[in-house]
């Protein structure tokens, strides 16, 4: 059995009286790639936000490699090594890609201000750093992408732009990738790219462990081990896509949403 | 372009900058200005047409310093030129000093995002350093009083930070507001700073040179304001090379980052009041160094001289300019300080035509006069 990576126990959040999220159990172990799927609605997206410390869950807790990190700041969880991306795209328009993932690159730049605004010599070989890493990563995520990366974010395409984003959350080698619902906004054969491009990857990198939000259930079929499927902030069904598909109270939560 | 060929169009571009100003400066009948007003956008239209503008505008990109330095040489001639023109002189002082506070505006509002509606009050805080420490310590020379005074607002600042940090919008501006109007009631009521009445300000004296001697007069002599306008030069160019270090670093990466999305910011380990306090302190430290300078050639300060309307002025200069963009404040602050000067109607309706420039602004042109191009570490090349 792998190690668990990242578990809940109990964890709850709530929002004046509704509970988004309702005594969640989860586990996710090293190098898994795990669906987590669900209606709109359903407490998805408020589960990653209490993973990442946007959201106080009210009670329960979050373990990673079992300590105990529940409530850590954001600051603090991609200390850990957790990073995402969101629902609804959260780039910098304005900036260029390299710039975008720069920002993903924290934890590895020098903030002395002798070396930022002094030492340019020094400050011009940590940037020359960041690029080839950026550019790097950029052509093994995404051979295309490269071109495009003193380009500002506001130039691109959707999908151009979903994967910058899962570049800038990559870009600091985390150990665990959260991608919530990377394929709003595309259409299916861009999602069936940026899925495949994320096989690709996961192929590369052994021991990520991720966790992929999707609403459409069958699209998660072809990348995922296994899934967790919530309803109202609640877990109702977990395992294998194909026995979760046919799981009835699944078929019923879906039937009743769409 | 080759080097030369580039630093020849610099010099050109500057040279007629420099001629421009110098007629907005020296000119004085409000049909002279009209006609320089209705002639220098049809000159600049004219030369983009001709595709001249870009020419200039790649070729200061290739060679920032060169062109900064020659822009120093530039505004030096034009004070010489100006040297028995008090008047003037003081107003392109006032430019300047202008100029530095709205760079600091430009790191709190264009880069970090922090809406300072307090400007003219840091700047007073600067004044009334320079005036207090000037008096109890003679022996201290003055160029490290003007470090203080910087210092000091930047400190005083600080009070503001744990509020502003809490709240968001529209809220963080008006405590900048309730800061400026406290501050000048505490000036006016505080006898220590001499009250309403204020105080006076001894000159300075750099490098054993006294600013209240006429210029030297193997350099021909001029008004006592020319020392200042000097100096004045220096601190605004200090100030916009220090601005455009921090946008071309991380620092100001991260302070473009957590202006533009907090929570994706906070996603990536940015520590968004780190950098909030960063470029308030820095803004601010601009805001003080400029009042000291203003104090010492005023030789008298007093609390009716940092209104409110100024730290509107300051805002709508950084607005009309190009919010971000660092460069574009000095044509912006040129209008915005010399136009009511030069005309009376201007003068009497100040703030009623600043209140609608910026409403203009806002609704047709957001991004400014020169709007702030996509960040850039290094000049000519990729990054
Ligand atoms: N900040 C908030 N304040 C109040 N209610 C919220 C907030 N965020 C989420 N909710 C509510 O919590 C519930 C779960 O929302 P969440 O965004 O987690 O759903 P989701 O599964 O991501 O849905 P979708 O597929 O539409 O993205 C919803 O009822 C939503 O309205
Ligand atoms: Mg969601």
């Amino acid at each position: 059995m792998r190690p668990a990576v990242l578990k809940t126990e109990d964890l709850t959040v709530k929002f004046g009286g509704l509970k988004a999220l309702n005594g969640l159990d989860f586990e996710l172990c090293e190098g898994q790639f795990l669906g987590l799927i669900g209606p709109n609605g359903s407490g998805k997206t408020t589960f990653f936000n209490a993973l990442t410390g946007i959201y106080r869950p009210a009670s329960g807790n979050v373990f990673l490699h079992g300590k105990d990190i529940t409530g850590a700041s954001p600051n603090k969880v991609y200390g850990y090594g957790i990073t995402r991306t969101f629902q609804r795209l959260r780039l910098a328009t304005s900036l260029s890609v390299l710039d975008n993932l720069i920002i993903g690159n924290q934890r590895n730049l020098n903030f002395g201000i002798w070396q930022n605004i002094f030492d340019r010599k020094y400050f011009k070989s940590q940037l020359k750093e960041q690029t080839e890493i950026a550019e790097d990563l950029l052509r093994r995520f995404s051979p295309d992408l490269a071109a495009l990366l003193l380009k500002p974010i506001s130039s691109l395409s959707m999908i151009d732009r979903r994967r910058v984003e899962v570049c800038r959350a990559l870009i600091s080698e985390p150990k665990i990738l959260l991608l919530d619902e990377p394929s709003a906004g595309m259409t299916p054969d861009e999602t069936r790219a940026l899925m495949d491009e994320l096989q690709g990857w996961r192929a590369q990198h052994p021991t990520l462990s991720t966790i992929l939000i999707e609403h459409e259930m069958e699209l998660i079929n072809k990348v995922s081990d296994t899934c967790v499927v919530l309803n109202y902030g609640e877990k109702i069904a977990e395992g294998r896509y194909s026995d979760v598909s046919n799981n009835p109270s699944v078929r019923a939560a879906y039937l009743g949403e769409d | 372009m080759s080097q030369l060929k580039t630093q020849l169009v610099i010099l050109i571009g500057i040279s007629l900058s420099v001629i421009a100003l110098y007629g907005f400066l020296y000119l004085e009948h409000e049909w002279e200005i009209g006609l320089l007003l209705v002639a220098l956008p049809v000159v600049i239209l004219l030369l983009k047409r001709a595709n001249m503008l870009i020419y200039y505008q790649k070729a200061a990109r290739l060679m920032p310093r060169f062109t900064l330095v020659s822009f120093v040489l530039g505004v030096l001639v034009l004070i010489l030129l100006l040297r028995h023109e008090h008047f003037a002189l003081l107003m392109l002082t006032t430019v300047l000093l202008y100029v530095t506070v709205s760079l600091g505006l430009t790191i709190q509002f264009g880069f970090a995002g922090l809406v300072n509606f307090a400007a003219i009050a840091f700047f007073g805080i600067g004044a009334y350093s320079m005036a207090v420490l000037n008096h109890y310590f003679h022996a201290v020379p003055d160029l490290l009083i003007i470090l203080f005074s910087g210092l000091t607002s930047a400190l005083l600042g600080a009070l503001l930070i744990l509020p502003i940090l809490r709240t968001r919008g529209h809220y963080a501006a008006l405590i900048t507001i309730a800061f400026g109007i406290l501050l000048r009631t505490f000036l006016e009521v505080n006898d220590v700073f001499g009250g309403p009445q204020g105080l006076k300000v001894d000159g300075l004296e750099i490098l054993g040179w006294d600013f209240a001697d006429s210029f030297p007069s193997v350099l021909g002599g001029g008004s006592f304001y020319m020392a200042y306008a000097i100096a004045a030069l220096l601190l605004a160019a200090a100030a916009y090379l220090l601005t455009r270090l921090i946008e071309a670093s991380w620092f100001g990466l991260n302070m473009d980052s957590v202006r533009l999305d907090e929570v994706a910011s906070a996603s990536f380990g940015i520590n968004a009041p780190r950098w909030k306090i960063t470029a308030f302190m820095a803004g601010n430290f601009f805001a003080g160094l400029a009042g000291a300078v203003y104090a010492a050639m005023s030789g008298f300060i007093a609390p009716a001289s940092f209104n409110f309307a100024d730290s509107l002025l300051l805002v709508s200069i950084v607005l009309l300019g190009g919010i971000g963009n660092a460069v574009a404040v000095i044509p912006a602050a040129l209008l915005i300080v010399v136009l009511p000067e030069k005309f009376q109607v201007i003068q009497e309706y100040r703030l009623l035509l600043f209140g609608i420039v910026v409403i203009l602004i806002l609704r047709f042109r957001p991004s400014g006069l020169m709007p702030r191009g996509l960040r850039q570490y290094f000049t000519g090349n990729s990054a």
